[in-house]
């Protein structure tokens, strides 16, 4: 395994794009940084800037004006940078999927790396998502 | 001094801080996430982030001026390391030292702000000018008062401008510190230095839950890395070089014992780093000029003319 694949998965920087969500998985992410979870342990760090971040967590079932801002967004990461669509708002719209101001889910619009479920997924339940992204990459490298 | 020695010191001062310079900020992090009651980051922290961001794709944003945006990190690079291997060059051999480094090492020491500066406002987005204009009246705000706690040292080894002489004064006649005005003077210098690196309260530049990193929100792959790793060197630089003013703890020639002691000095300049950071909140622009100019200067000054009586 080359340095700088090592080092890509030890630092993986965080930004959390929050597309019309309902603020749950949001606050379970910012449990992730607390001293119960504190994945800094890991390298993970939530940063300001897009153009910092390795991975983009995406929360919310995303209504008509956040889709826009969203593929905007999303373009202006620096490659690598994986999508991680979090909660069941941004896997699969839920129970907006029939709403009026919805328009397509999360995966139509952009790449999605890792989808991690739950109405809030649990923030083990994160951080099993991300290792298995991790995994899964370093997998498809070895090929 | 061929080229060649000229290469060397530069890139022995160039590595030495940027491994000390790592170290610090992983301390930094350590510290901050065990005041938080957490594990933090492994040892190897930062050269996972260097690497990682070096090793990633940077990006020009639409309507930057592309040649000033991708050249300021070097310049704030080049000047640290520069200043790094002039301060290692006159620990080893004081004597050789020319006359004025002081002052150079001042100048060189504003340029990894100005190279945010320009960086700054070249990426051409508001949220990054507004902390480029930070940044310029930050340095409006504490260049004043860290010039003038420099000169006294300056004043007290017998009106000197080479950082050789006041370093071997100290060997000989003991420590700027160990004087009423050098006391007030190192803790100015101290304050100063926080706002030099950055550091809560003085962080407004980069402000990351106000404006999102402020200068560095276009930043990304290996420009962002350069800017990381000038801010690191300079928590090594910075703090070393008040050592050098004001305790002279660098004196190895006389015994082996004062690395360690230097070392130990330099942990607890960044423990105290550390720990301002992680018990204040951040405080205004107008704040910070009001603190700098209306309390600190003045404290400052009067440092100054104690020196001047001979206290």
């Amino acid at each position: 395994m080359s340095l700088k694949i090592k080092a890509l998965t030890k630092s993986i920087w965080v930004f959390h794009l929050a597309a019309s969500p309902c603020n749950n998985c949001d606050i379970e992410i910012l449990d992730l940084l607390t001293p119960r979870y504190d994945v800094e342990r890991f390298g993970i760090q939530l940063v300001g800037s897009v153009r910092h971040a390795d991975a983009i967590l995406v929360t919310g079932s995303m209504n008509r004006k956040a889709r826009q801002r969203l593929k905007r967004v999303i373009a202006q990461a620096a490659k690598p940078c994986f999508v991680i669509a979090i909660g069941n708002c941004s896997c699969s719209m839920e129970m907006f999927a029939n709403s009026y101001n919805q328009m397509e889910c999360l995966d139509n619009v952009s790449e999605v790396h890792a989808y991690i479920a739950g109405c809030p997924p649990k923030p083990e339940a994160m951080i099993q998502g991300v290792v298995a992204l991790i995994q899964a990459q370093l997998a498809a490298l070895k090929k | 001094m061929s080229i060649v020695q000229g290469i060397g010191y530069l890139v022995i001062g160039f590595l030495a801080a940027a491994i000390i310079g790592m170290f610090a900020h992983w301390f930094d992090r350590k510290i901050t996430a065990r005041v938080q009651w957490r594990v933090g980051p492994p040892f190897f922290q930062p050269v996972y982030d260097l690497v990682k961001l070096l090793a990633k794709e940077v990006i020009v944003p639409e309507g930057a001026s592309r040649f000033l945006f991708l050249s300021a990190p070097l310049f704030g690079l080049a000047a640290v390391s520069v200043v790094s291997a002039l301060l290692i060059r006159t620990v080893i051999f004081p004597q050789q030292t020319f006359l004025g480094d002081l002052i150079v090492v001042i100048y060189l020491l504003t340029i990894p702000s100005q190279a945010v500066i320009l960086g700054a406002f070249a990426s051409a987005n508001p949220l990054a000018s507004l902390g480029g204009s930070r940044e310029m009246k930050l340095i409006l705000s504490y260049e004043l008062p860290f010039v003038l706690a420099i000169l006294v040292p300056v004043i007290k080894a017998g009106e000197t401008i080479k950082l050789g002489v006041i370093l071997q004064h100290q060997a000989t006649e003991g420590a700027v510190i160990a004087s009423i005005s050098g006391v007030i003077a190192f803790v100015i210098s101290l304050i100063c230095m926080q706002a030099k690196l950055a550091k809560v309260p003085f962080d407004v530049p980069e402000a990351e839950t106000e404006i999102m990193g402020g200068a560095y929100i276009e930043y990304s792959g290996a420009a962002l890395g350069l800017f990381k790793l000038t801010q690191w060197m300079m928590m090594f630089v910075v703090p070393f070089f008040l050592m050098m003013l004001f305790i002279g703890a660098v004196n190895w020639r006389q015994s082996w014992l004062n690395i360690v002691w230097a070392a130990l000095i330099y942990i607890g300049i960044l423990l105290f780093i550390t720990l301002v950071r992680n018990t204040n909140p951040r405080l205004r622009i107008d704040q910070i000029m009001k603190f700098f100019w209306a309390k600190i200067t003045p404290i400052a000054i009067v440092a100054v003319i104690l020196a001047f009586l001979g206290l």
